[in-house]
């Protein structure tokens, strides 16, 4: 439907929902599900350099209106990835695919992009410097102005596709963050990644995750979210993917409104496999209701 | 799997602290014994996985122990209301291995999914013994239902206030058996992985997002390679287990 569709760094999409990175694998337990055509594109799973099995068990904690994940970037690696989630994808996904990104030195970041850049699935490589859940990598890039430069200036030197940085919501000041990715060349920014969080098991007085914090995500941080969303996009001109608790038409609406041009969904995938496909059927209604003709007519409309 | 709404039919209590639920509505996607569903909760962010006890085609059964915030909305509920649930998922069991003498081996709420098990490995004309082991008599289930079904039925409990004192491999280690099935606590499953002298399937448990094998939060590394409790298992065969610690 034409008036769903945004463009996203130069390319086209259906429409601004976007299944976020970890939420939605590589694509295969929704295609048994449903025809995952009807998405404008999705961020494939943290993908890097070497596979990894991630962090122990429990990985996973109930929250209020949310939840916690220390996954730890479980991943085939890049070259199982291209080998043989790329082609499984070919036969359930005809669209371009976002390709997400971490690594623990700039140089992996730079390999394993630079090996995605050259799939013609892949539309954009969406490298996250905010991974709270490894340590000596993910986030600390993503928690300095210069160091999330570095790994922009990086990756651009060694691909020619989009590159959308993705930020961590865990720092003081993310339009400094922000800032320093769009001057070091970045296409794009994504956020937010998960909220640093935390719970303890009362009969056990141990905390719930194994490793002891997690990132936070879910409704409960939408408003954190698209505050961040509305600073970043009111002070960087390069377009912005804006997610955070996102689980419904209006918080796709009410992002678009604070500045972001797509809008990915994370958590709400895992309690409601179809919340993608949901949200998009219902756009149309939220658009009617509040008067919106175009989707790309309100991108930081907010007044 | 399949998502589709449910309605509460029966939400009794079974003793302390255990609750049998029926939930009548679309139960195509349960294939096998040992799969569980997923339920939403109304306040509750993630579902809430349980194994299914028993399935035809209207009607699935489940019986669930009060452990938290979750378990215990779900024992409040009354006949009448409805309940968005994920049917289908996990792998379940395999019965078409087991040979013609089988033993399941149940601890606590570990005890359900071996029942829908039992019932489909006598339906194949197999004899099957159940062991069924509590911590004490107050918390026994089950006993007469496994016997209804023409099992041979043993019953543990660590104090020996009812039935064999120990635990379900104290009642193992005389009987003679081509298979075994089991699931319960991970203290358990370990002892029985010790104590058992055939292959055999186990069923673990582990906190889900969820549930259909989408978040990588509940892989355990295998013999085999890594494997998502929800959607590879939660049934692994004894010769692909790899524990903890």
């Amino acid at each position: 439907m034409e008036r769903l569709r945004v463009n996203l760094c130069g390319l086209d999409i259906d429409n601004p929902v976007i299944p976020a990175s970890g939420t939605f694998g590589y694509g295969r337990e929704f295609a048994e599900l449903y025809d995952i055509n009807v998405l404008g594109t999705f961020s494939f799973k943290g993908t890097t350099k070497d596979a990894r099995y991630g962090n122990p068990t429990p990985r996973i904690a109930e929250c209020e209106r949310g939840m916690l994940n220390a996954v730890g970037l479980q991943n085939p690696g890049v070259h199982k990835v291209i080998e043989e989630e790329l082609p499984n994808l070919k036969t359930i996904f005809n669209k371009k695919v976002m390709a997400n990104v971490s690594g623990f030195a700039v140089e992996d970041y730079a390999y394993t992009c630079q090996m995605l850049d050259k799939e013609e699935q892949v539309g954009w490589l969406e490298v996250n410097i905010s991974c709270p859940n490894v340590h000596g990598g993910g986030m600390s890039f993503g928690t300095s102005p210069e160091a999330a430069a570095e790994v922009t200036r990086a990756v651009k030197a060694v691909t020619t596709k989009p590159v959308i940085m993705k930020l961590s919501p865990n720092v003081t000041d993310i339009v400094a963050i922000a800032k320093a990715c769009e001057e070091a060349g970045a296409d794009g920014i994504s956020l937010i990644n998960t909220l640093f969080g935390m719970r303890i098991d009362l009969r056990t007085r141990r905390p719930i995750l194994a490793n002891k914090m997690g990132g936070f995500s879910g409704p409960a941080i939408f408003p954190v979210a698209l505050r961040m969303v509305y600073q970043v996009a009111s002070n960087v001109n390069i377009p912005i993917v804006g997610m955070g608790g996102v689980s419904t038409a209006e918080d796709v609406v009410e992002m678009m409104l604070a500045g972001a041009t797509a809008v990915e969904v994370g958590a709400a995938n895992l309690v409601d496999p179809y919340a993608c496909r949901d949200i998009i059927n219902d756009l149309p209604r939220v658009m009617d209701k509040y008067g919106i003709e175009k989707l790309s007519d309100i991108i930081g409309g907010v007044r | 799997m399949k998502q589709s709404i449910f309605e509460i039919k029966e939400n009794i209590s079974l003793c302390k602290n255990v609750m049998r639920m029926k939930l009548f509505g679309d139960t195509a996607a349960i294939t096998a014994p040992g799969q569980f569903i997923n339920i939403q909760l109304e306040g509750m962010y993630l579902r809430r996985p349980i194994s299914v006890y028993d399935c035809d085609d209207e009607c699935v059964t489940i019986i669930y122990k009060v452990v938290g915030k979750g378990t215990e909305a779900m024992s409040k509920m009354k006949i009448g209301e409805k309940l968005d649930v994920l049917t289908g998922l996990g792998n379940g069991y395999d019965t078409s291995v087991s040979g013609e003498c089988v033993v399941v081996l149940g601890g606590g709420v570990g005890v359900p999914p071996l029942y829908m098990l039992t019932k489909q490995l006598i339906s194949e004309g197999k004899k099957v013994s159940a062991i069924l082991g509590f911590n004490t008599a107050d918390e026994v289930f089950g006993e007469a239902e496994f016997a209804a079904l023409g099992a041979d039925v043993t019953v543990t409990t660590v104090d020996g206030s009812k039935g064999v004192k120990g635990f379900v491999t104290d009642a193992l280690r005389d009987m003679d058996y081509t298979y075994f099935y089991t699931c319960g606590p991970e203290p358990m499953l370990k002892a029985v992985y010790k104590a058992s002298k055939t292959e055999g399937q186990f069923s673990f448990e582990e906190r889900m997002g969820c549930g259909f094998g989408a978040c990588m939060g509940c892989t355990c590394e295998t013999v085999t390679g890594y494997k998502r409790i929800c959607k590879d298992g939660p049934v692994l065969l004894k010769e692909e287990i790899l524990w903890k610690d």
